[in-house]
Formats: C-alpha cells, sequence, structure tokens
C-alpha cells in the first residue's frame, strides 16, 4: 500500500500518460486538454460573434468528460491515495525559493504564497490573472499544450509540435530563470 | 453511458498526473532551473511510450475500437505561430506551474484559487479568437 500512498516514480507515470493519449486514440478521439477551453468559450455564446468560436460543441462533450473526470481524480488522489510525503525537491531548490520567500517549498502542490485565497494579496491575483491569460492565449495560437504537442505531438514525430515544445521551454526558462526572481525579490 | 469510458480515462489522468507531481508548482520551477532530472523523466519516458505505441499500431497491430487504424491529426505546416504561441504559452506555465490539464485537477485537489486561472485562461483563448485573423501564424 505504502507504494501506492507515496509519490510514483517517474518512469512508472511517464509510460502511464502516454497509455492515456493511446487510450483516446483507441477510443477514436486525441489527447488534448487545451482544447476544452475553445469549447467552452464556443458554449458561452462566443461563436455568435466571432467564427473561431463557432463550432460543433457538441462533439467535443466527450473531451469535457475527460475534464470532469481529472477533476475529479485529482480529488481522489489526495483524498485517498496519498500520504503525507513532502516532494523530494533538490535541496538547492529548497533554499533558493525559501529566499524568495516561499516558506515550506513542496509540503503543498502549490505554493499558499501564491495559490492561498484566504489571504489572496494584489499581487497573487495579478499573477494568477496574467498566467491564466498567457496560458489560455500561448496554447490556442500555439495549436495545442503539453498533452496537444509535447505528448501527441512529439510522440507521432510532428515538426509544428517541436518546434512548440521549444517555444515552451523558451518561454518558461525565461519567466524561471530571470522574471520570477524579479517578482519575487 | 458512452460518455462513461471519458470520465474514466480522465480520473485515470487526474490520478497519475497527482502521483507523479508533475501537478506540482515546485517540480515545474525545478524543471525550468534544471535542478531535477524528475519532469525530463517523466516527459521523456512518455514521448519514448507513446513513440512506441505508435510506431506499432502505424504497423497495424494496433486497431481503434471501431476496427479503424489509429489515427493523430496532423498539425498545420508553419513557425511563427509555434514559436511565438509556445513562448508565450511557457511564461505562464512557469508562472502559475500549471497548464490546461493540471488546472483542472489541482481545483479537484482543492486548489479553489485555480477557478481564477481557467476564467483567466478562457478570456485568453477568447482574445485569441479575437485576435486570430490579425496574428501572423
Amino acid at each position: 500500500m505504502e507504494y501506492i500512498l507515496n509519490p510514483w516514480p517517474w518512469y512508472i507515470t511517464g509510460p502511464l500518460i502516454a497509455f492515456v493519449m493511446a487510450l483516446l486514440l483507441y477510443f477514436g478521439k486525441t489527447f488534448g486538454m487545451s482544447s476544452n477551453l475553445r469549447t467552452m468559450c464556443s458554449i458561452a455564446g462566443a461563436g455568435k460573434h466571432i467564427n473561431f468560436f463557432k463550432m460543433k460543441w457538441r462533439d467535443q462533450l466527450w473531451n469535457l468528460t475527460v475534464v470532469l473526470g481529472a477533476i475529479i481524480g485529482g480529488f481522489i488522489a489526495t483524498q485517498y491515495l496519498s500520504n503525507d510525503a513532502i516532494t523530494s525537491l533538490n535541496p538547492e531548490t529548497v533554499s533558493e525559493l525559501q529566499q524568495m520567500g516561499f516558506k515550506d517549498a513542496g509540503a503543498t502542490l502549490v505554493p499558499n504564497e501564491i495559490f492561498d485565497l484566504e489571504n489572496l494579496s494584489l499581487r497573487s491575483l495579478l499573477l494568477l490573472v496574467i498566467g491564466g491569460l498567457l496560458v489560455g492565449f500561448g496554447t490556442r495560437y500555439a495549436g495545442g499544450c503539453t498533452s496537444g504537442h509535447a505528448i501527441t505531438g512529439l510522440s507521432s514525430l510532428q515538426k509544428p509540435s517541436l518546434i512548440a515544445v521549444i517555444g515552451f521551454f523558451i518561454g518558461g526558462l525565461i519567466m524561471t530563470n530571470l522574471l520570477l526572481p524579479l517578482i519575487f525579490n | 453511458m458512452k460518455y462513461l469510458k471519458f470520465l474514466l480515462v480522465g480520473i485515470f489522468f487526474g490520478i497519475v498526473l497527482v502521483k507523479s507531481e508533475a501537478v506540482s508548482w515546485y517540480r515545474i520551477y525545478e524543471m525550468f532551473r534544471f535542478q531535477s532530472f524528475h519532469m525530463y523523466g517523466i516527459i521523456g519516458t512518455a514521448i519514448a511510450t507513446g513513440i512506441l505505441f505508435l510506431q506499432i499500431s502505424k504497423k497495424g497491430y494496433v486497431k481503434s475500437i471501431k476496427g479503424a487504424d489509429i489515427f493523430v491529426p496532423k498539425k498545420d505546416s508553419g513557425f511563427i505561430r509555434y514559436i511565438a504561441g509556445g513562448i508565450i504559452f511557457g511564461f505562464g506555465w512557469a508562472l502559475i506551474g500549471a497548464c490546461p490539464g493540471p488546472m483542472y485537477i489541482l481545483l479537484g485537489t482543492g486548489v479553489l484559487s485555480m477557478l481564477i486561472v481557467i476564467a483567466a485562461a478562457l478570456l485568453g483563448t477568447f482574445i485569441y479568437g479575437v485576435l486570430k485573423d490579425k496574428l501572423p501564424h
């Protein structure tokens, strides 16, 4: 049981993520989580004014069902399949983050310094909104996210996905190494 | 009933991503600081397994549930949209430590502030839809 309750090693979870992709392909669909954002815009009525959102969103309900499942899966994993194990981060990462004002790095999945709703500062609110905007805009501009490009696109050896993933890393490296130290100093 | 299998796939996906710690903001930070192999291990083995699966299915050993060939849609060719969109996405990914799958999964783990992120991501997608024809692709 400890094997289940402790964090799972990368060499188990990586192939399991590929299994998710394979299952969806087996069901005649594609693994791509970001499409759901477009679908939700369309359901909310964005297609009345903007062509990009004119689509048969009913054909995408299967993917929204995957989203619903993912939310439930997150709940099950933390409520029933986890112990108090702390994320075993590199000690260097922990001390670096401490200097930037992040206490208890790894004790939770996300830092309270940004995500705690009860003590939400204006800065945290701005970061959440800006982060969400960048992800939502960027993923549609690039035509996919980590699941659509990094997993599905690279597994099927597609060049556009390689370019997108290189972009993901350029952006991520700049944010983490140059911008985050400025935001949290 | 036809949606039940997708619900189960989603639940499985959510559990795997939590147990792998790929939904951890700290793991994403650590990855972009090159201070751990963990995330590279996950992404690397996922892609390696995916390539293997698609090569086997290409040979016709695996068929879809309806008996058709396994089919992965081709992305449009292009460069600017992938590199520019990718960089913008990367900024957001490293800032909030979550991409469009983990956003929902983290909500399920009890991080309610993800609702703000999801709302903003919807707005970001909407803005793309508005600007689409003016952007270089």
